[in-house]
């Protein structure tokens, strides 16, 4: 097994001159490939600015992010994003579908990307996995919450990814589906081998997962994480 | 993946993203539309006018070659008139009153006696269409239907022109070169020429045209002739025009047409551009979380760019093709709209090129505008998905975003320039539309700032949640400002210009200011004239006797020197025409001696005449102070010097000269004089004139109340070609307005829906949506009347030198028909949020 992502001093600095403001300072983790992570801590705490740092999303202020022995530091804005379709899923809080395409279109956009074939019947696949293949020509505003997030699911999956970043994934979602999607989170990770990176501040989804990062005022509090 | 397979994905996500915004996207290009037809409507016409020319130009002229002159013919030239060929036709014309003997009524016409064939292609089109012919073996006339109309006169009737009396022979509906301008100001009667000598009417002073239309064997002899004896017709003071030369003068003067409307057209374009930035702007801002997701996903920025990209180069050829489609139904209606202009029959057809132009055009400049905001897509970070950063959009330091500003700049530019082909009037013209949308522009934010803090608190919650929405974010209050008050400037220049035009010529006619001018008085008819004056208790306020001359040298040079001398600054120009000089011992109250020094009478010891001329006159003469002048008075060549020159007031209404003598010179040379007096009501001056008329036929008279008339005409046929394009802009006004509320509905509705759960009623939240319309509508004609205002004093104190009392009743009335016009359009395109139920909307628009 090898380290899928490592983070070396990495600080986020806003503004400039005298407003400046130190979000993240001197964090240092890394993440072996195929495990699954968890980053807690309180509201303002920094767990979403990290999430964008080892995605690639934003730049560090300081130190280096490597995600797949690349070091995102000294990518531009094309490499991102190359790196993102190649190697990474995303599933946010607000599930972030996009609203003018069907639940089908929105799981095929990562494949298409990449110039697959028979991405069709491989996105259908994963809609049926995740029990939607009989919306997949319904757009977003016509799905409940816990529907968008398993469109999310499929979509996050589609691409193969080999790390997942998840934002607070049951964030906007009512206790019974919460477990649903987090049970069909978890079996798809396991299924596919991925590595998962979980932000949240629910203990009890952080507990799922084999490592805790704990984060408070911009600071590691604690890394609990099974080496190996 | 590799590139074609990514443009086809691109092409494939913009087609997708657009699927719930189309009608919104349509909505946003429709501003264009109206400009783009403007456009393909003018170029059309302008393709059909040079076809028809093309096809009517022998018409026009009526032969294939045409001489003119102002001075009776004789020696040299008579020789070379007589020498071109037999088979011609003779007109003289001059202007003079002519006499409605059933219903007394009398005024000043274009009289034209002919004599031969002419027209030799086309004819004199009258009702009966014979009469066109047979007028010229009788005692008859031809009257154009103007006249006929003013006087209710009928075919039969009589008219007096001079001393004979015609029989009407029949009404004059078209002959060569006449348009509804000419005939509005001087309609033109056509007489047989045989009876000219008895009108009494071919007297010194009158200003008369001789005119010769030849029929050659073909058009292109008359070419062949006209280049071998252009110097011979130089010499001989002969004008010569031919088919090719009718052919390109009237091109010219409706090419010039063409383009002055095509830049109106073009502000209603620019317009409906700035319109869609706006709308684009905020759709872009509306799209920043799909385009974060994307970038999620691993599009590139340059992709994302693209995605959008491709949505409005689409809708930008839709909206052209649209535009050009409506622009060449509009071309149908244009010849209905410029028929007074137009000596010709129009007929339009379909213009390929000029809708593929128009197509081009609208596609790149809704590209051009829409392309700032479009550029913000490559800064929109995917970390939007996590948390909204709506500042990232616009960055100043973008050195694409100013080299798209410096394309749209030099895009004006250069259209206007192909418009104008002239590069100054282009910079101009630049200048001027940014000058006016910055100006326009900044009186809004200016006007919105001053009510938003001098507001009233102590109002309702209505009012103040109504204004309060002028200031959402989002709210393209300043451009819907721009776009309406543009519009309402448009239309409030155009009345106040004609105002001050009314009003300075009334004013000249009001109190005891001369209201009638006599002309053409003989000296031995002075005596009689001022004595009907006096019978009809008039006084005479000005007897002024006039003396024809002709310019024969400058400083010992005659004309041909000037003309062959390329580096001199004098101007060969000042020789042709002839000067009506008059004589005075002193300045009257419209000059002032710029410099020199005024001499008002002359002794033959004191050597050369010492002669005042018109400062304006000498400048483009390139003529200065001590400069010798020879006059050909009659054949008598006299000697002067300018000793001075003057600044006249042209606007006063009495009798201003370019060149005037001293007393002591020219009191025995053949004259003519012009009397003023002023009459104090209608009936009087109908008495005055045609007690005048029938003692002395020969004088004409102008009645300014008539001259009033004929301008108001002028000014109603000119603006209603103007209102008709500024109709553009003010439709483009009224569809940035629709597309506006239509981009800010997803905000009113939550609004509404705010209101709504804390307890507003219906009819609450109408009067906050009525109100924001209202405030908005009043900001925006305010703004366009504070500007017009200004531009009307500008064009007031400068141009027109006229006291400016602008009528703000009818400006006060505009403005508050545009406010209401914006409330209705702003209430009508928000009753779906005003009456569907709250859940409803949100279920249909989220």
């Amino acid at each position: 097994m090898h380290t899928i992502l490592q983070l070396q001093q990495v600080g986020k600095i806003y503004g400039s001159g005298n407003s400046k403001l130190s979000v993240l300072k001197d964090i240092n983790f890394s993440v072996q490939a195929g495990a699954t992570l968890s980053i807690v801590g309180p509201s303002g705490s920094g767990k979403t600015t990290l999430l964008g740092l080892c995605a690639g999303l934003d730049r560090a202020s300081q130190g280096t992010v490597t995600l797949q022995d690349t070091v995102l530091n000294d990518l531009n804005e094309n490499q991102l994003a190359a790196i993102r379709n190649r190697y990474i899923g995303f599933i946010f809080q607000n599930f972030q579908l996009l609203p003018t395409l069907t639940a089908l279109e929105n799981v095929m956009v990562p494949l298409e990307l990449r110039g697959e074939k028979n991405i069709r019947k491989r996105s259908l696949d994963l809609l049926d996995k995740v029990g939607l293949s009989e919306r997949s020509h319904h757009y977003p505003t016509q799905l409940s919450g816990g529907e968008q997030q398993r469109v999310s699911l499929a979509r996050a999956f589609s691409n193969n990814p080999s790390i997942l970043f998840a934002d607070e994934p049951t964030g906007n979602l009512d206790a019974e589906t919460s477990d649903k999607v987090v049970k069909l989170l978890f079996e798809l990770n396991q299924e596919a081998g991925t590595t998962l990176i979980l932000v949240t501040h629910d203990m009890e989804l952080a507990a799922k997962t084999q490592g805790i990062i704990k984060i408070k005022g911009g600071s590691i509090e604690a890394n609990h994480q099974q080496l190996g | 993946m590799n590139d074609t397979p990514k443009l086809k994905w691109l092409f494939k996500m913009a087609w997708r993203d657009s699927r719930r915004n189309r009608t919104r996207l349509l909505l946003f290009i429709s501003s264009i539309v109206l400009g783009i037809a403007a456009l393909v409507a003018i170029y059309s016409l302008g393709e059909s006018l040079t076809t028809n020319i093309d096809d009517q130009a022998a018409q026009l002229l009526g032969a294939d070659l045409a001489l003119s002159t102002n001075k009776e013919p004789s020696g040299d030239a008579l020789t070379l008139i007589d020498s071109i060929g037999q088979n011609r036709s003779e007109e003289i014309s001059f202007a003079s009153m002519v006499y409605f003997t059933k219903t007394g009524g009398n005024r000043l016409a274009q009289i034209k006696a002919l004599k031969g064939e002419y027209p030799y292609y086309g004819s004199l089109e009258t009702i009966p269409l014979q009469a066109g012919h047979e007028f010229r073996n009788q005692r008859q006339a031809l009257v154009e239907q103007s006249l006929m109309l003013q006087y209710q006169a009928q075919v039969g009737d009589s008219i007096q022109v001079g001393a004979v009396t015609f029989a009407i022979a029949g009404i004059l509906e078209k002959a060569p070169g006449q348009n509804g301008i000419t005939s509005t100001v001087a309609p033109a009667v056509y007489i047989p020429m045989q009876f000219l000598e008895q009108t009494g009417l071919m007297q010194k002073g009158s200003r008369i045209v001789y005119r010769y239309f030849y029929r050659l064997d073909n058009p292109q002899q008359a070419e062949n002739l006209s280049s071998s004896l252009k110097e011979r017709f130089e010499l001989a003071d002969l004008d010569y025009k031919t088919i090719a030369i009718q052919k390109e003068d009237t091109g010219r003067s409706f090419r010039d047409l063409t383009r002055f409307l095509g830049l109106v057209g073009f502000v209603a374009l620019l317009l409906g551009c700035i319109g869609v930035a706006s709308s684009i702007q905020i759709y872009i801002r509306e799209k920043i979380a799909s385009i974060a997701i994307l970038r999620c996903l691993g599009v590139r920025p340059n992709e994302a760019f693209m995605i959008y990209l491709i949505q409005i180069i689409g809708i930008g050829l839709l909206g052209s093709w649209l535009g050009a489609v409506l622009g060449t139904f509009i071309q149908q209606v244009l010849p209905v709209v410029i028929k007074d202009f137009l000596p010709f029959d129009l007929i339009v057809a379909i213009s390929w090129s000029s809708i593929i132009q128009g197509i081009l055009i609208g596609t790149f400049i809704s590209i051009l505008f829409a392309m700032p905001p479009l550029l913000a897509i490559r800064n929109i970070s995917p970390l939007n998905v996590l948390r909204n950063d709506l500042n990232q959009l616009t960055s100043w330091k973008d050195s694409t975003l100013w080299l798209i500003y410096t394309i749209t700049l030099l895009f004006v530019y250069l259209f206007s320039f192909y418009q104008m082909q002239n590069a100054r009037t282009a910079l101009f013209f630049t200048l001027g539309v940014l000058l006016s949308f910055g100006l326009l522009y900044g009186i809004a934010l200016l006007l919105m700032r001053v009510l938003k803090r001098f507001f009233p608190s102590s109002w309702g919650y209505l009012p103040r949640q109504g204004l309060a929405n002028l200031f959402r974010p989002n709210n393209q209050t300043a451009i819907l400002i721009v776009a309406i008050g543009l519009a309402t400037s448009l239309i409030a220049t155009l009345f106040l210009t004609q105002d001050i035009l009314m009003q300075r010529i009334q004013l000249s006619t009001s109190d005891d200011q001369p209201n009638i001018v006599l002309f053409d008085i003989q000296s031995h008819q002075k005596d009689g004239v001022i004595e009907i004056a006096q019978r009809n208790k008039l006084a005479v306020q000005q007897i002024v006797p006039i003396v024809n001359m002709r310019l024969e040298e400058v400083n010992g040079h005659g004309v041909a020197y000037y003309r062959a001398d390329s580096t001199t600054s004098k101007s060969s120009r000042i020789f042709g025409r002839e000067y009506r000089v008059t004589f005075r011992d002193s300045l009257t109250s419209s000059e002032t001696i710029m410099e020199g020094k005024w001499i008002g009478s002359y002794h033959a010891s004191s050597g050369l005449i010492p002669i005042s001329i018109e400062k304006g006159f000498a400048e483009r003469g390139n003529m200065s102070l001590g400069d010798t002048l020879t006059f050909n008075v009659q054949g008598t060549l006299m000697q002067t010097q300018i000793a001075s020159l003057r600044d006249v007031n042209w606007a006063e209404v009495q009798t201003n000269f370019l060149v005037v003598f001293p007393e002591g010179v020219l009191e025995e040379a053949p004259q003519f004089h012009v009397l003023m007096t002023h009459v104090p009501s209608p009936t009087v001056s109908a008495n005055f004139q045609q007690e005048i008329l029938l003692s002395y036929p020969n004088i004409s008279m102008i009645d300014l109340a008539l001259v009033i008339k004929i301008l108001n005409e002028l000014f109603n046929k000119i603006g209603f070609v103007i209102q008709f394009m500024a109709g553009f802009s003010i439709l483009t006004g009224v569809l940035v307005l629709i597309s506006s509320v239509m981009v800010s509905k997803y905000q009113r509705i939550q609004e509404s829906v705010l209101l709504r759960t804390i307890g507003a009623s219906q009819f609450q939240i109408f009067s906050i949506t009525a109100m924001e319309y209202f405030f908005l509508g009043a900001l925006a004609s305010l703004t366009g009347i504070v500007l017009s205002l200004a531009g009307s004093w500008a064009l007031a104190r400068f141009s027109f030198d006229a006291p400016f009392n602008p009528a703000l009743w009818p400006v006060a009335i505009l403005a508050l028909l545009v406010t209401l016009a914006t409330v209705l359009i702003g209430v009508l395109n928000s009753r779906e949020i005003l009456t569907s139920s709250p859940l409803a909307i949100l279920r249909k628009e989220t």
